[in-house]
C-alpha cells in the first residue's frame, strides 16, 4: 500500500491518479477514514488531475459523492497499455520506453526458460560440502553415494537430493534437558534409584558424533529422541547396579564408562550410525530434600576427625612430658648415686631457700602457741583456704 | 497431432497437464526410509523396498517405481526404527511396592503387508501400529514386572527383565508385521507422594544414624588414644622412678615445693614455721 501512496504524492499525473483513486474507492479499509495520512485533501496534491474526478480520495466520505467521470475499468485499460509500452495514455513519458529491435514474445519465452534452467542447475547441482560435512546422495530416493568435502556436482533436483550431515561436530546432550523449560523443573528426570534403594540426583551429559551418515539418515526415525531415551535408560540401568555411595563418590568414573558402553551397544543394535564419545556425570548428589542429613554426616566426620586429632595431640604432649621428666630424673639420679647424702641435702636446701625467700614467714617459738589472726601475711588472701603449712618435722630426712 | 493443435497454446497446456497427471500417478519415488504396499483395487499385489536384515543402502528396493495409474494405490510404511513410549505406568511388584515405570520399545515394521492389512490400509499405518502396540506393551510390561520383587529392577537382573518383556511383546506384535528391536525401561521410580517421601525419610534417618555412629566412633578412638598415651606415660615414669623409689619421693617433693610455693604460683604464701623445722635446725645453733 505504501508504494502507490508514495507514487501518488510525488508523481501526480492523471493516469496513475485516476487509477489509484478508483482503487482506493474500492478499498473500504482506507475509505472508512475521512482524513488521509496527509490531512484532508487540498487538491494541490492531485496536480493536474481532471476536475470532475475526486481530488483527494481520502477527503471524501465513501460513497458520499458519485464517482464522477473517471470510470475504473477504462483507467485500468489505459494503465495496462502503458505498462506494455504502448504509450497510448494522455500523460507524456509515463510508460516504459520501447526498446527498438526487442525480441519477440516467443524469443522472450525461450530466454526466460533458459535462465530458469541455468538457475535451477546452478542451485541444485553444485553442492558445497564443508570439511566437517558429508553429503548423503539419493537418486530418485535410492541412496547412491556419500559426498566427501569439496564442491561436488550431481544431477539437479528433483532427481538427486543431497542431505548434508555434520560428522565432525561433537554434539552434547545434557540431562536433564536444560534447554526446555518444561522438563527443567521436573525432578523425576534427575532422581534415580540406586541398588540400595536410595535416591540419587544426577546431572550428566552425553557427547556424541555421527559415525555413519547414511545410517543416521535412514535407519532411525527420530535419532535425537532415540539418543536421549537410550542415554536415560542406560544411565538408570547403571545407577541401579551401584550403591548410593558409589554414585556420589568414587564410582563415578566407572559408571561413566559403563553408560558409554551400554549406550553404544544399544545404538549399534539400532544401526543408528551414532558414536558415543563420552558420558560425563557433572553432578551427583543426594536429593535436595535430604541434603541436610548428608551434611550432618560430613559434619560428623569432621568432628570425629577433630576429636581424634585432639586426642593425638594430647597423647603427644603427655608422652613427651613423661619422657622429658623421666630423662631429667635419670640424669639427676645418676649424680645422686655418686654422692647420695650430700646431693640430697643440697637439693633440700636449694629448694627451701628458693621457696622461703619468696614467702612471708612467721616463726613461732613455742609449739603450743596459736597465733591470733589476722597474721600479717594472711591479709592478702582472706578468702583462700588457709595456706598455713604445717612445718614438716623431719622433711625428707628419713634416714 | 497436427500443427494446429501444437500451435494452440490452450490445447498444448491441457495436453501437458494430462501428461503430468499421468506421470505423477504412474511413477513414484520410494526413498530409503520408506517401504510401500501396492494395492490393486484394494487387493495387495506386491511390496516395494521391503525391509531385509543386513541390507546395504543403494542395493535396496528404493528408487523410482512404476504402477498402473489410477488402479494401483501405494500405501506407505516407514522403514526406520520407530518407537512406542509408555509414560508413568503404575506397576505393583511382588513385594507390594508401587512403582512408576517409563519404558520404550523400539520396533521396525519388517512385514509391511501384514502391517497394512492388520491396520486397515490407511495412510497412517505407523501411527496405527503404534496405537495397537501400546496396550500390548503395557500389559506385557506389567506382567513381567508384577512377577518380580522391586529389588530385581535394581540389579543386573534388569537386563533380563527387559529381555523377557521384549520376547513377550514380540509374540504379540508379530501379527502386525513388527519386529521388536529393543525394549528398555527408562525410569523405574517410586511414585511421588508417600512412597517417595518415605524413601527420602529412610535415607535421612539412615544418614543421621550414620552421622551419630561416626561421631561416636570418633570419640571412642580419641579416648582410646588418650588412655593409651596415659598408660604409656605411666610406664615411662614407672620405668624411670622405680630405680629408686625413695629418691623419687624426695626429688618429686622438692619439685612440688618449688612449684607450689613459687612466687609466680597463684596466691601469696605465708608460712608459719616451727623452730623444730628441719630447715631451721641450724638456726637454733647446735645443741
Amino acid at each position: 500500500m505504501r508504494l502507490p501512496l508514495f507514487f501518488a504524492r510525488t508523481h501526480p499525473y492523471k493516469g496513475f491518479m485516476t487509477i489509484l483513486s478508483g482503487w482506493f474507492q474500492r478499498l473500504s479499509i482506507l475509505a472508512a477514514d475521512n482524513k488521509g495520512p496527509w490531512g484532508s485533501g487540498s487538491g494541490s496534491d492531485n496536480g493536474g488531475g481532471d476536475s470532475g474526478g475526486p481530488r483527494n480520495p481520502w477527503a471524501q466520505p465513501p460513497g458520499g459523492k458519485p464517482r464522477g467521470t473517471t470510470p475504473g475499468p477504462s483507467a485500468l485499460d489505459e494503465f495496462l497499455k502503458r505498462a506494455r509500452g504502448g504509450g497510448g495514455g494522455s500523460g507524456g513519458g509515463g510508460g516504459r520506453p520501447r526498446i527498438p529491435g526487442a525480441p519477440s514474445a516467443g524469443q522472450l519465452w525461450v530466454i526466460a526458460v533458459g535462465i530458469l534452467l541455468v538457475a535451477w542447475i546452478a542451485l541444485t547441482s553444485f553442492h558445497s560440502i564443508g570439511p566437517q560435512e558429508r553429503g548423503v546422495v539419493t537418486v530418485l530416493g535410492r541412496y547412491s553415494e556419500t559426498l566427501e568435502p569439496g564442491i561436488r556436482f550431481t544431477l539437479p533436483a528433483p532427481f538427486v537430493e543431497v542431505a548434508k550431515v555434520d560428522v565432525a561436530a561433537i554434539n552434547t546432550d545434557t540431562f536433564p534437558d536444560d534447554s526446555s523449560a518444561v522438563t527443567a523443573g521436573k525432578d523425576t528426570d534427575k532422581l534415580m534409584l540406586t541398588s540400595d534403594q536410595n535416591i540419587v540426583d544426577l546431572d550428566y551429559s552425553v557427547r556424541w558424533q555421527i559415525a555413519n551418515p547414511q545410517d543416521f539418515a535412514f535407519q532411525i526415525a527420530r535419532p535425537r529422541e532415540t539418543l536421549r531415551a537410550t542415554a536415560q535408560s542406560a544411565m538408570r540401568a547403571v545407577v541401579a547396579t551401584a550403591t548410593l555411595d558409589e554414585a556420589i563418590g568414587a564410582g563415578r568414573t566407572a559408571m561413566e564408562v559403563k553408560v558409554q558402553q551400554a549406550m553404544q551397544e544399544i545404538l549399534d543394535r539400532y544401526n543408528a550410525g551414532i558414536r558415543i564419545q563420552g558420558v560425563a556425570i557433572k553432578g551427583a548428589q543426594a536429593p535436595a530434600q535430604v541434603a541436610d542429613a548428608f551434611k550432618e554426616v560430613s559434619a560428623a566426620q569432621q568432628q570425629a576427625q577433630s576429636d581424634i586429632s585432639r586426642a593425638r595431640g594430647y597423647a603427644q604432649q603427655v608422652l613427651a612430658k613423661a619422657q622429658g621428666e623421666a630423662a631429667a630424673f635419670d640424669v639427676i639420679y645418676a649424680q645422686y648415686k655418686l654422692a647420695p647424702e650430700v646431693t640430697r641435702r643440697r637439693m633440700y636446701y636449694d629448694t627451701m631457700e628458693q621457696v622461703l625467700s619468696k614467702s612471708d614467714k612467721t616463726i613461732i617459738e613455742s609449739p603450743g602457741v596459736v597465733p591470733y589472726l589476722p597474721l600479717p601475711g594472711m591479709r592478702r588472701v582472706p578468702s583462700a583456704p588457709s595456706p598455713v603449712v604445717a612445718a614438716p618435722q623431719t622433711p625428707g630426712v628419713a634416714q | 497431432m497436427n500443427r494446429a493443435l501444437l500451435r494452440n497454446p490452450i490445447a498444448l497446456g491441457v495436453f501437458a497437464l494430462v501428461l503430468l497427471i499421468l506421470a505423477a500417478s504412474t511413477f513414484a519415488i520410494v526413498p530409503e526410509t520408506r517401504q510401500a504396499v501396492v494395492l490393486r483395487f484394494q487387493q495387495p499385489v506386491r511390496t516395494i523396498n521391503e525391509y531385509r536384515p543386513n541390507e546395504v543402502f543403494g542395493q535396496t528396493g528404493a528408487g523410482l517405481t512404476a504402477r498402473v495409474p489410477f488402479i494401483d494405490r501405494l500405501v506407505w510404511v516407514d522403514k526406520r526404527v520407530l518407537d512406542v513410549e509408555l509414560d508413568n505406568q503404575p506397576v505393583l511388584s511382588t513385594d507390594q511396592t508401587r512403582l512408576e515405570v517409563d519404558a520404550y520399545a523400539r520396533f521396525r515394521i519388517v512385514d509391511p503387508l501384514k502391517a497394512v492389512i492388520s491396520t486397515g490400509s490407511t495412510s497412517v499405518t505407523e501411527q496405527r501400529v503404534q496405537d495397537q502396540l501400546k496396550p500390548l506393551f503395557s500389559s506385557s510390561l506389567r506382567n513381567e514386572l508384577g512377577k518380580r520383587p522391586f529389588a530385581a529392577l535394581l540389579s543386573p537382573e534388569r537386563t533380563q527383565v527387559m529381555g523377557n518383556i521384549r520376547a513377550g511383546l514380540q509374540k504379540l506384535a508379530s501379527q502386525y508385521g513388527v519386529q521388536i528391536v529393543d525394549v528398555r525401561i527408562k525410569h523405574a521410580d517410586l511414585p511421588s507422594g508417600t512412597p517417595f517421601d518415605s524413601a527420602l525419610n529412610r535415607m535421612r534417618t539412615a544418614r543421621q544414624q550414620q552421622a551419630l555412629t561416626i561421631k561416636a566412633q570418633g570419640q571412642q578412638t580419641a579416648q582410646i588414644i588418650q588412655a593409651q598415651a596415659d598408660a604409656k606415660a605411666a610406664q615411662i615414669y614407672a620405668d624411670a622412678f622405680n630405680k629408686d623409689p625413695d629418691f623419687y619421693d624426695f626429688y618429686r617433693a622438692m619439685q612440688s615445693y618449688r612449684y607450689t610455693f613459687a612466687q609466680d604460683a597463684k596466691g601469696q604464701t605465708s608460712l608459719v614455721l616451727s623452730p623444730d623445722n628441719a630447715y631451721l635446725k641450724e638456726f637454733q645453733g647446735r645443741r
